[in-house]
């Protein structure tokens, strides 16, 4: 790890295809950002990503990456951490990545409580499929496959999180770009999974949830003087349907990262050239 | 034919019979002699009809027949679905005074040792020990040393104290001793003991070991029957060898998150069933376009759908060879006996690092449930070779780098291998997608890219194709007209089927083919020979059709789907039938 790193060097030299204007750009420079001023490097940093516009993520970024089948990025990163823990590890994705396709694996991950960060790319649609309703989209949101709207409530990612044990649960507003970088960066220093449920509007097909209306509507939790370390304020906030928050919602400060509980501290990718030491004992078991 | 006894403990789901008779496999291993066992059981955990038998020589046995000499029966019905295998002088050991047992009738012609196995236990210090004296009762019948049952017991209790280990021998004696005094009886079998060291294991374990032999440190499933035991022989070993088991939260996860560890550098496996393996074959084209090694190993029970579980079949080489959307490079390794089974385990991590390509290990129920005897030596630790590959490192990655510097992780290479470099590896940081991309990882729909890099990934296995030894193995007489050919587990019961039928004056040559893809091309013994069968564990006959379109001609078939292994010398009479069918036409 050098100390020189600059944000930049996590971007590749291929040019996002994003549609202009789209939060995806500001979210990924708040990843970029929060990795750089964490102290990482390309080298030591792995991204997984879903797909989705979202999930093209890791084509835009430059750092050891993988580009998943969609819905599946977390348990990918969960075996990347598990088997290296000295990575930093960073997994990305859509709302219907991450809590369509992929929620059974969401809850799962947020109770293994890996020491990765997952940050969602919340537009409440489908993107990269051109429009249809995704499970955040609003009950009464008219899309190509919901003509009348999903009549349906949106899930609450950060009460799936909350009711599932997570440690750090955390949103964030794309576009607010200095906050939105320190809330990612708190993610990566928590020692377990760090969440963050990023409002990352999509300008080409939701017309409802658009920058202003979350300019509008975003209340900062700092404002607010909330302490993410109260569980119970913080149950408060995340059941209120009310109001768009940013910031840190959450966080237990004796989160214990799994791979800490397991006593996995060793690279696997170090392995001997035959058999490991006191392999014989495992024949000598069944005599 | 190997001089061989026939032992079966069974009743009711939950009445202990796996691991009484586990007791014993392991008294007669440790006595030196071969044993090979099969379960008989239902999908469920208690109630329902179970059975563990074994089958014991001083020379190897490799299968099951159909003759059964010794039966606990701890119900009645245990003798109703014997009654085929049970014959004149066969002894049945019972409790009378069982609830359950109030109305046996012990057939014609074979001797009933009626002991009281409950309160015999009692007298020892408790009733659950019923099953103890039963197999105290066994040793008598069968002139078996009972010291040999006493040690293991030992490693069965020992971890539970002495006393218990003490009042197990205790009931022990007890079946014993009520037998000599009660029974006048010359009983005509005779298990003798011998000096040889072996080794009792089934199949899953034996994977799981050669796992952990070949470095894998990473394992994630999801608990399917028969595969489970894999990952619960796994579970609290690998971590002292520094490794790790994840109870994922469903297959696709299990396979991800291999890939993720595969991807970060670790040897890394997971292991399913059937309906596992469907779930998986959506991230099975991820490992193969992103060209990580990875080894899936398919426990296969009997299908479709949740088919029968607990029941053998070999009904998933199709969809090993050809799972999945697109056209994917893959390997597919079949093991044809427990010891194999470590053996190719080991095998297969080295053809996923060597090659970057997913592995598909395909064992079956049969073989993950029989536990069988071995020579240590077959699980020679020292042999273990690690082959991983093109890894490189800091100062190698220089040469894999285009003129931006940039590391090229797909580069189409000669033998369609291309450099591989851990995350950590300094310059190295690179995408892998499972979209089509080009030399660096990235995205592309160049039609001429496109080609090069189906073209790498398929030279890969041309390459293997080359380097590799795909041999079968041979056995019976090579100069036969009579060419049997089988794959996986029917190696055992086909070894001993050749002696049945030499015996009747039929002699084959017997090929076992542990590899499906790439396959030994076995055209020119298929045309050497007048006789052509192929054995298999499905209705379809999924190799022989492999071996047809290969060969260019039709081949005769012995399939068997009832859910259950063939037995040796059911299997000779059905090659036998075969034959003069063809003799007849
Ligand atoms: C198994 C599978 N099903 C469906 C798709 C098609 N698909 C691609 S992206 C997508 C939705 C992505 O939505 P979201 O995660 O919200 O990401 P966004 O594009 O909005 O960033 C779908 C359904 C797919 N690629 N794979
Ligand atoms: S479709 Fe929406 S989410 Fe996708 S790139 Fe365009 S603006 Fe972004």
């Amino acid at each position: 790890m050098s100390s020189e790193v600059r944000f930049t060097d996590f971007k590749s030299d291929k040019q996002p295809t994003w549609c202009p204007g789209c939060g995806d750009f500001g979210t990924m420079n708040g990843m970029m950002k929060a990795l750089a001023e964490t102290g990482n490097d390309p080298d030591n940093t792995f991204v997984v990503a879903g797909i989705g516009c979202s999930g093209k993520i890791g084509t835009f970024m430059h750092s050891y990456a993988l580009h998943g089948v969609h819905g599946r990025a977390l348990p990918v990163g969960t075996g990347v951490k598990l088997a290296n823990p000295d990575l930093e590890v960073m997994v990305a994705g859509g709302d219907g990545d991450g809590y369509s396709i992929g929620a059974g694996h969401f809850v799962h991950a947020v109770r293994r409580n890996v020491d990765m960060s997952y940050i969602v790319m919340d537009n409440r649609i489908y993107g990269l499929t051109k429009g249809q309703a995704s499970p955040t989209s609003r009950e009464d949101f008219e899309t190509s496959t919901t003509p009348e709207g999903p009549k349906q409530p949106p899930v609450n990612p950060l009460a799936l999180a909350l009711s599932a044990g997570g440690t750090f649960i955390a949103q964030s507003f794309s576009t607010d770009a200095q906050r939105h970088a320190e809330i990612v960066r708190k993610a990566i220093e928590h020692d377990g999974f760090g969440f963050v449920n990023v409002f990352s509007p999509c300008v080409t097909f939701n017309d409802v949830d658009t920058y202003d209306y979350f300019r509008d509507s975003i209340v900062d939790l700092e404002d607010e003087g909330h302490d993410p370390t109260d569980y119970d304020a913080a149950k408060e906030k995340i059941l209120d349907a009310d109001k768009e928050y940013q910031g840190v919602i959450y966080q237990n400060e004796n989160s214990v990262p799994y791979h800490e509980l397991h006593g996995l501290d060793q690279n696997m990718s170090e392995i001997p050239d035959g058999a490991p030491e006191g392999a014989m004992d495992l024949v000598r078991e069944f005599y | 034919m190997p001089e061989d006894l026939n032992w079966a403990i069974g009743g009711e789901a939950g009445d202990g019979i796996d691991s009484t008779g586990k007791i014993f496999a392991q008294a007669l291993s440790r006595a030196g002699r071969h044993v090979y066992t099969s379960k008989d059981f239902a999908s469920r955990i208690r109630g329902g009809y179970t059975a563990y038998k074994i089958r014991t020589g001083v020379e190897r046995v490799e299968s099951v027949v159909d003759r059964l000499d010794i039966l606990v029966a701890l119900t009645e019905r245990t003798i109703d679905e014997n009654m085929d295998e049970l014959h004149e002088g066969s002894v049945i050991i019972y409790d009378g005074e069982r609830t359950e047992m109030a109305d046996v009738e012990v057939p014609e012609g074979m001797i009933g040792l009626d002991v009281p196995l409950q309160s015999l236990a009692e007298d020892a210090g408790g009733a659950i020990m019923q099953n103890v004296v039963a197999l105290g009762a066994a040793c008598e019948a069968t002139n078996f040393p009972i010291e040999n049952l006493d040690s293991a017991l030992e490693k069965k209790f020992g971890s539970k104290g002495e006393s218990i280990v003490e009042n197990n021998k205790e009931a022990a004696r007890l079946g014993q001793e009520y037998v000599q005094e009660e029974f006048d009886h010359d009983f005509d079998y005779d298990l003798e003991t011998t000096d040889n060291d072996y080794v009792l294991l089934n199949g899953d374990e034996a994977i799981g070991m050669g796992a952990i032999a070949a470095g894998c440190r990473f394992y994630s499933g999801y608990p399917i029957t028969p595969a489970t035991d894999v990952m619960e022989y796994l579970s609290g070993r690998i971590e002292q060898f520094g490794g790790e088991v994840v109870q994922a939260e469903d297959e696709l996860s299990a396979i991800n998150m291999a890939l993720g560890a595969a991807r970060a550098g670790a040897r890394s496996m997971t292991a399913t069933s059937g309906p596992g393996i469907d779930l998986m074959t959506e991230t099975f084209g991820l490992i193969a376009q992103s060209e990580t090694p990875l080894v899936i190993c398919d426990v296969m029970r009997s299908g479709p759908s949740t088919g029968m579980p607990t029941k053998q079949e070999q009904g998933d080489l199709n969809m090993t060879l050809y799972g999945g959307h697109g056209e994917i490079p893959r390997f597919v390794v079949t093991p044809t006996n427990v010891g194999e089974c470590f053996q190719k385990t080991v095998e297969a991590f080295n053809l996923a690092e060597k090659y970057q390509t997913p592995v598909f290990l395909v064992s079956d129920l049969s073989m993950a449930v029989t536990e069988q005897t071995f020579e240590p030596e077959v699980f020679d630790m020292d042999a273990v070779e690690i082959e991983r590959g093109k890894v490189v490192d800091e100062d190698e990655i220089e040469a894999w780098t285009d003129e931006q510097g940039r590391f090229q992780p797909h580069f189409p290479t000669a033998d369609g291998i291309s450099p591989r470099a851990f995350p950590g590896t300094a310059g190295g940081a690179h995408m892998s997608t499972g979209l089509e991309h080009n030399a660096l990882g990235r995205r592309t729909e160049d039609t001429e890219i496109r080609v090069e890099q189906v073209d790498k990934r398929n030279q890969k296995v041309k390459t293997a194709e080359e380097e590799e030894d795909w041999s079968p193995r041979e056995f019976g007489d090579a100069d036969a007209d009579n060419l049997v050919i089988s794959w996986g587990s029917n190696e055992g019961p086909m070894r001993e089927a050749i002696e049945y039928l030499d015996e009747e004056g039929v002699s084959v040559r017997f090929l076992s083919v542990p590899y499906i893809f790439p396959r030994p091309d076995l055209s020119e013994d298929i045309e050497a020979a007048d006789n052509v069968i192929v054995v298999e564990c499905n209705e379809t006959g999924q190799f022989a059709n492999l071996l047809e379109r290969d060969a260019l001609t039709r081949l005769d078939r012995v399939n068997k789907y009832n859910g259950v292994r063939f037995k040796a010398d059911e299997l000779a009479e059905e090659i036998q039938n075969k034959l003069s069918q063809e003799v007849q036409a």
